[in-house]
């Protein structure tokens, strides 16, 4: 009798083979190796294009083994558009942090999710600008000590923390939004799920994805990893409820086998 | 020969129209022809104008200074443009609608009710087919009748093609009231 | 022979851009160019392309970015306060060193300044615009017809180079109707290997801006492109030439400017003065040999354009000296008059004159 060895955990394919540059209890890597678990069974690693944003992750391209492309601070669901126009048979991923997202780029980010636009945007919210050394973000909670808010957000000064997900949700044309976090490991299995779901609609080419992922930032926060991914539950989740906010193509199926 | 022409009225009146219908038939008789319209701030106030130049030779220069020609739609264009005419040259005028007359000795002066023989047809908007008719008798050189006939069905889009016919009456009553004159 | 057509400047290059292949087009609206996105949206279709109103010029440029990595031929238009906007995606477009055509159909500035045609961007068009070292191409179509000839030529110079090349015309260009005989296709073809169109049997492709590693990679990364950009000094120029062979005195212009010099060309020669006209089509590179040839030839150099002095700076760079550049500039939408350049040149003529009196 031959044993055969099963391996139980390994590398996905579509994972570079290099070390990151992320901090110690840093989101991004988890994610990165998420998306690239994903490529791997929906076996759409030669068809992918990543956008890199400007951020912490605008190295992405050097982690996933994919064709991937830069675009600039906030620009990524435009290079993303025009990518997808000119190559509609790939799979296009616009992967951006908050500053990215919600600042510099609320712009493109609206209109591409307005227009429909056939690409998948996996939205890392950390709650404050990472690369950059940790200033106040968009989504910075009302209260949280960054570079530039050293009294905590002053929502009578700067506004609230804006919510992507509901926004995007006042819009008629997104198939697919959802709300998820990387602050434990159950969390994180829920955010694999939803990127497969972003990622195999995209393939079946009904429409526009988004992803918002709550995510750590130990470094710029000042916390102890640990601390960071209980302050995700503790304090973020609070504001930002993890949810499913729309999913028209699962609506869809369960009427067609409703109806069959 | 080289003529400058400016044709000015009111948004409406076809003024950006004329030019091109001009610059069409003259260019198929083998004519350079160029065509500026007149956008943005100098349209503002109603008044819309474009620049044509046609010419036997290459054009240097399609913007025009001192034009030898101008056909004025209403009482803002003359206004306008016939302190601009250079010494000698021609203007048209509307005189169904202009109430001040142009009044320069240097020029050529040519009145003509456009309104009126575009409204005997039944339509307001073709006083500029009347002033093309004027145009042709004035100055047979810049393009042909035929050529400006032919022009029409270029110019004109399919959806307005049926108005070509009274468009064309208009054009001819323009060229019949208007007599041939000597240079000012 | 194909048949020539009465088209709008702004048109004509819109349809030249369909016949050079372009298939995706995104824009923002703004006048005066208005007339190249209502083009693209009815002709795109036809054709099976893509035409696309972005939210902004900032993603307008972006979406060209995208398509162009996609390894299509793509193209945005614009006017100045746009195209300043354009400038971030132009600068990482250079840095990822990948082709597309961009037109600036110039008006008035600086700020919201005004809608008639002007010349006010040259600085930016031929110093980089954006932010880093790098170069842009820059064509000057002085017709409808060069607007239609020099948009063909400028996919073939994008895709032979792989940097943005721009069409840079004042808004009297582009709103002009003229005579055209639409251009043929080049019939020349570009491999991309470099395109992202998935990594399957090939090592994955990356196209970015950013050189991080090792600490030399930027700079090694700014010197191929200066290698490229040198190149390009070599080898790109254009120049059209009128009455210079005798001249006395020679005007340099571009664009409207350069129509209205020509004409006081002619009438300066109808009174037995030696005026001739230098147009340099290509603005950067500028034209230095070919000016310095003629210009060192002459007695004065007058500089007329839609600014108050920016191309100025390249005949006197050209000149370094060797013959007196005098400028006339309007401004504003404002064009140059006629009669002040026939005016400057009849001042120089009579300027001689007492000097070679009084020696
Ligand atoms: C036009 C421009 N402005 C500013 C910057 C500097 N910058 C780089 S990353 C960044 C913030 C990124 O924050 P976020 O999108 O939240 O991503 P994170 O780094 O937290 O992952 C800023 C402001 C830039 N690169 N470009």
């Amino acid at each position: 009798m031959s044993v055969k060895t099963i391996p139980m955990y390994k590398r996905p394919e579509s994972l570079s083979d290099v070390r990151t540059h992320y901090c110690a209890g840093c989101g991004h890597g988890i994610i990165h190796k998420l998306i690239a678990e994903v490529l791997d069974e929906l076996e759409l690693r030669e068809k992918t294009i990543v956008i890199a944003p400007v951020g912490c992750s605008v190295l992405i391209y050097n982690y996933l083994e994919v064709d991937g492309l830069e675009a600039a601070h906030g620009r990524a669901p435009a290079v993303a558009t025009g990518i997808k126009r000119a190559r509609p048979e790939m799979l296009v991923i616009s992967y951006q942090g908050d500053g990215d997202l919600l600042a510099i780029g609320t712009g493109e980010t609206v209109h591409a999710a307005n227009r429909g636009e056939d690409i998948s945007v996996i939205f890392v919210n950390n709650a404050i600008y990472g690369m950059t050394g940790g200033q106040l973000a968009p989504t910075t909670l009302v209260g949280q000590k960054t570079l530039t808010s050293p009294a905590g957000r002053n929502s009578a000064d700067v506004g609230f923390p804006i919510r992507a997900c509901e926004m995007l949700d006042t819009l008629e044309a997104p198939a697919y939004i959802e709300r998820t976090s990387v602050h434990n490991p159950g969390a994180i299995r829920k955010t694999k799920k939803a990127i497969f779901k972003a990622l195999k609609y995209q393939k079946e080419g009904r429409g526009y994805s988004f992803v918002e992922i709550l995510s750590m930032c130990p470094t710029n926060w000042g916390v102890q990893p640990p601390e960071a991914a209980d302050w995700v539950k503790s304090d973020m989740v609070p504001w930002y409820p993890l949810k499913k906010f729309r999913d028209r193509p699962a609506d869809e199926d369960a009427d067609k086998e409703k109806a069959s | 020969m080289t003529e400058e022409l400016i044709i000015a009225g009111f948004g409406g009146q076809g003024v950006l129209l004329t030019g091109k219908l001009l610059c069409v038939a003259a260019m198929r008789q083998g004519k350079q022809v160029s065509h500026i319209p007149s956008y943005g701030a100098e349209m503002r106030g109603g008044t819309a104008n474009c620049s044509v130049v046609i010419s036997d030779e290459e054009i240097a220069s399609p913007v025009i200074e001192k034009p030898s020609i101008v056909i004025a739609l209403n009482g803002p264009s003359v206004a306008k443009f016939e302190p601009r005419v250079r010494p000698g040259g021609l203007l048209i005028w509307n005189s169904s609608l202009v109430k001040n007359p142009p009044t320069r000795k240097d020029l050529v002066l040519v009145s003509l009710d456009a309104t009126d023989l575009s409204l005997s047809e039944g339509t307001e908007r073709a006083a500029n087919m009347a002033a093309i008719g004027a145009l042709l008798k004035l100055k047979p050189g810049i393009v042909s009748v035929d050529a400006v006939e032919a022009a029409l069905d270029e110019v004109i889009s399919a959806r307005n093609r049926k108005h070509n016919p009274v468009n064309l009456r208009i054009l001819h009553a323009g060229f019949e009231k208007t007599h041939k004159v000597d240079a000012a | 022979m194909s048949e020539k057509v009465l088209m709008k400047g702004n048109e004509a290059l819109a349809e030249a851009a369909v016949i050079a292949g372009c298939r995706h087009y995104f824009a923002y609206p703004i006048t005066p160019q208005n007339e190249i996105p209502a083009y693209m949206s009815r002709r795109m279709p036809e054709v099976g392309g893509t035409f696309l109103q972005a939210e902004s010029e900032l993603a307008a440029i972006s979406m060209v970015l995208g398509a162009a990595a996609g390894g299509v031929r793509a193209m945005t238009s614009s006017s100045s306060p746009g195209i300043s906007l354009k400038q971030e995606g132009i600068s990482y477009i250079a840095g990822s060193e990948l082709p597309c055509v961009l037109v600036n159909i110039m008006r008035g500035g600086p700020g919201l300044g005004a809608i008639a045609g002007a010349q006010g961007d040259y600085f930016q068009a031929t110093r980089g615009g954006g932010n880093g070292d790098y170069r842009t191409i820059v064509l000057a179509p002085g017709s409808a017809q060069e607007l239609a000839d020099f948009t063909i030529e400028a996919f073939d110079l994008a895709d032979e180079y792989r940097m943005p090349v721009m069409i840079l015309a004042d808004g009297y260009i582009g709103q002009m109707s003229e005579p055209v005989v639409l251009p043929k296709p080049s019939g020349k073809s570009f491999e991309k290997p470099w395109a992202l169109t998935g990594a399957k049997g090939r090592k994955k492709n990356i196209i970015c801006s950013m050189k991080l590693i090792p600490d030399t990679a930027l700079e090694e990364h700014n010197l191929r492109l200066q290698e490229k950009y040198d190149l390009i000094t070599e080898k790109v120029h254009r120049v059209d030439t009128y009455m210079t062979d005798d001249a006395d005195w020679l005007v340099v212009a571009y664009g409207t400017s350069a129509r209205i010099a020509r004409k006081a060309v002619d009438r300066l020669r109808g009174e037995g003065i030696k005026a001739g006209l230098f147009r340099p089509l290509t603005l950067w590179p500028f034209p230095e040999k070919e000016l310095f040839e003629v210009g060192s030839k002459v007695q004065k150099i007058l500089t007329v354009e839609m600014s108050l002095g920016q191309m100025v700076e390249d005949v006197k760079l050209t000149m370094n000296g060797e013959v007196e550049v005098d400028f006339h500039g309007r401004a504003g939408g404002a064009v140059p008059a006629l009669d002040d350049i026939i005016e400057r040149i009849n001042g120089y003529e009579r300027e001689n004159h007492t000097h070679v009196q009084a020696s």
